[in-house]
């Protein structure tokens, strides 16, 4: 990505500010960007990225996996920024969600109550979690984080004794289901007829709930009182604790929103790809990089960083299968190499 | 305090150190090692395998040369070195003699090359099924009863150019040495057919999301050749149909196995009427086949229907017991005497008679399926022909079939 890269214009003479060469620059890569998706592609063009509809459907899956990564993340780095606490049991809790959302919607014939059932367990575990576990082992950080490397190879197993191996797929209800056409033309049969792409309508849904959400948290985080504690909380912790909040509470807080975020993205996630064994440290390790990415505990830098993975991952799986997941962690070394807190980090 | 603990460790080494010598001191047991995926992507298909390897025990009366079975478990999630740390532990702490897996293609040649390090030891190959476990740089003392995955394809390759007619094939397969073996030996006849594949998508193993994949599949191809196992058959096929694709599939062995049929989920109208080929078929009516099925289905949580993991891992259980009946059980000289057993053992199975080549590779009958749907609703594999007796060079004289190469991403080729 282009994040890095410097704008050619110089600031001496031109007359042209630094801030204006960068907002030049980003214009040009939002046309590229828009030509790319809406154009019917030359012949070239086709050659070397395969087809339109492979490139614009690998964009498209990126930024649905960005917002499955991004809901998964969000909490993790809350509750990193807040606690100091890298929870490693994180995945658990996204797999647990899955496995629950599958028992509630099976069992009801209602796909949303298990959503809302994976939100709500979820966030109570959270809380849980926070009071038997954490709370207990208050700034001692190596002991939490090693603490919750056990609950989560406990919990795996516990998993496993209950749901068995196979494979899970949750049932989305008939309305989520099926293809939508979108305004984007793939290529011109010899008739002059257009071929518009065709996207599956439940990703586009989960892709509109991850941005709904993420707004939802920075306004939260940013407008609200609770929000205002957690920042306080974030910038220092003794300080907010001194002025006479209850910083246990905040915590709770914090922890089950976090917690209910990875439930929910499990049975969002579940529904769209499926639910096994092995998620848990799927998901552990891809909010890992986002955050590492992104910068810890900043929401914004969650984002950004689901994005950057979201779109790596699938863009390699793409045009190089074998060497895809590299692409990953290469996105990972060269931001710890130019910015080691992470591209929204605070140093501290 | 300090002197107590101290006591206390030197008590537990000691218990370490004679736990193995006490457990060999048994003499009226052995011990088989039994190593297949019970974690990661391949659970299902390990815990069918087991169900397999328990049904042979079972029906051998629980005793090999006179002495009790004593099954210790291993466990893999289908990473080579995964395989090895299990086969080491069953081999170098509890001391089997006698080792029975494992299921994944990687995984057999990982430990195919550890048998080497452990000459005294008579391994047995589960259910992996890549080529070269056994036909390039083999080892003496690694013995595989059930076929290879090229093998497994006879008759696909054909049958799926002449008479369901398709012209031009896309493939989509894992990216390790098993699906490299399946394609190998799909397109070894379907190219000599005159057959195409202008295409092929190699997918990490474990793999969810395949749309990307699927938007990249060439729209004029007639068929889809799909070499998936496990989870990621089963993502596949879900986002295959979600994604409204219309192509016709051809299946990979394990990709129309019971561990995909029987899955959750909206798989079944993009399977159904899907030819394959592999070591077993459902329907398959022989009596043989049928007392086997009986017999499986006592093992807790069986499928409907054995899958081939449970084919495999019977077979190799069952050539590993029938071995130890002939030595009555004496694996006291390095296992020298069981393997010249084994090497000559010929025996019935489910699915015909199985022998071994000079490479210890079983040569074996294959049969060519068709998805169908089943008179209670399940799918299953329909028996279209049996291939007689298909030995791993498919036919082929040996140095010719040596020189097709490797099997690998790029080979063979036919754009």
């Amino acid at each position: 990505m282009s994040l890095f890269e410097q704008p050619r214009t110089s600031v001496e003479g031109g007359g042209i500010t630094r801030r204006q060469a960068w907002g030049f620059f980003w214009l040009i890569v939002a046309a590229v960007v828009a030509w790319m998706i809406f154009a019917v592609w030359p012949a070239w063009l086709n050659a070397v990225l395969i087809s339109k509809k492979a490139f614009v459907s690998a964009v498209l899956n990126g930024l649905t996996l960005a917002g499955l990564y991004f809901l998964v993340a969000s909490g993790f780095t809350l509750v990193f920024g807040l606690m100091r606490n890298v929870n490693l049991a994180h995945g658990s809790l996204y797999l647990l969600g899955a496995y629950i959302g599958y028992e509630v919607g099976a069992r009801t014939g209602y796909w949303l109550l298990g959503v809302a059932a994976g939100f709500l367990v979820l966030a109570a575990v959270g809380v849980v979690m926070q009071v038997l576990v954490f709370r207990r082992l208050e700034g001692d950080d190596l002991r939490q984080t090693l603490v919750t490397i056990g609950i989560s190879i406990v919990a795996a197993d516990l998993m496993l004794a209950v749901w068995g191996g196979q494979t899970y797929q949750l049932a989305t209800p008939a309305w989520l289901d099926g293809a939508v056409t979108m305004p984007v033309i793939t290529a011109v049969r010899s008739n002059g007829a257009s071929v518009f792409l065709t996207y599956p309508f439940y990703r586009i849904v989960v892709l509109v709930a991850a941005v709904v959400i993420g707004v939802g948290l920075w306004l939260m985080l940013n407008r609200t009182r609770v929000g205002m504690m957690i920042r306080a909380g974030v910038d220092d912790r003794a300080m907010l604790s001194a002025s006479g909040v209850n910083v246990h509470a905040v915590f709770a807080i914090v922890f089950a929103v976090g917690a209910g975020l990875a439930g929910f993205a499990g049975v969002v996630g579940g529904s769209a790809l499926s639910v096994a064994p092995g998620e848990d440290v799927r998901y552990l390790l891809a909010s890992l990089v986002v955050v590492i990415v992104g910068g810890m505990g900043s929401i914004t830098g969650a984002a950004i960083g689901a994005l950057l993975i979201g779109l790596a991952e699938q863009i390699g799986l793409v045009y190089f299968p074998t060497y895809g997941v590299v692409l990953t962690f290469i996105i990972m070394v060269v931001t710890l190499a130019i910015r080691p807190q992470g591209i929204m980090g605070k140093a501290r | 305090m300090k002197l107590h603990r101290r006591s206390l460790l030197a008590l537990a080494l000691a218990t370490g150190l004679t736990a193995p010598s006490l457990a060999l001191a048994q003499d009226d047991t052995i011990k088989i090692g039994l190593l297949a995926t019970f974690e990661g992507p391949f659970t299902v298909l390990g815990e069918d395998g087991e169900r397999g390897a328990m049904t042979a025990v079972e029906e051998l009366g629980g005793t090999a040369g006179g002495k009790k079975i004593e099954i210790v478990k291993g466990s893999s999630d289908a990473s080579p070195d995964s395989a090895v740390r299990a086969a080491r532990k069953l081999v170098e702490q509890d001391g089997v003699k006698v080792l029975v897996g494992p299921l994944s293609g990687d995984e057999g040649i990982a430990v195919k090359d550890y048998a080497k390090t452990q000459p005294g030891v008579t391994f047995l190959n589960g259910a992996s099924a890549a080529q070269d476990t056994t036909f390039r740089d083999p080892a003496e003392n690694f013995f595989r009863f059930g076929t290879d995955g090229a093998q497994w394809m006879a008759g696909l390759g054909t049958y799926a150019f002449n008479d369901k007619g398709y012209k031009t094939v896309a493939v989509v397969a894992e990216d390790y040495s098993f699906p490299y073996t399946q394609v190998f030996g799909f397109m070894a006849e379907f190219c000599k057919a005159g057959g195409k594949v202008p295409s092929k998508s190699w997918v990490p193993i474990g793999n969810k999301d395949y749309s990307s994949v699927i938007a990249a599949l060439p729209d004029d191809v007639d068929a889809i050749y799909v070499a998936l196992g496990g989870a990621d058959a089963v993502n596949f096929l879900t986002q295959y149909q979600q994604s409204g694709g219309s192509a016709p599939l051809v299946g990979g062995s394990i990709t129309v196995d019971q561990t995909v049929l029987t899955s959750q989920g909206k798989t079944r109208e993009v399977l159904i009427g899907t030819p394959a080929a592999g070591p077993t078929a459902d329907t398959n009516d022989a009596p043989a086949w049928l007392a086997f099925t009986e017999a499986y289905k006592k093992q807790p949580n069986a499928f409907p229907s054995p899958s081939l993991f449970a084919h495999a891992y019977y077979i190799n259980m069952k050539a590993a017991i029938l071995g130890l009946n002939e030595v009555n059980g004496d694996v006291s000289d390095g296992g020298a005497k069981l393997r010249e057993a084994l090497a000559k053992l010929s025996f019935d199975t489910p699915t015909g008679k199985v022998s071994l080549d000079k490479n210890r590779n079983a040569i074996a009958d294959i049969y060519l399926t068709e998805v169908v749907e089943g008179p209670d609703g399940n799918l299953l594999n329909k028996l279209i022909k049996v291939v007689p007796q298909v030995n791993q060079t498919l036919g082929i004289e040996e140095a010719e079939f040596k020189a097709l190469g490797a099997v690998s991403r790029d080979n063979p080729s036919c754009e």
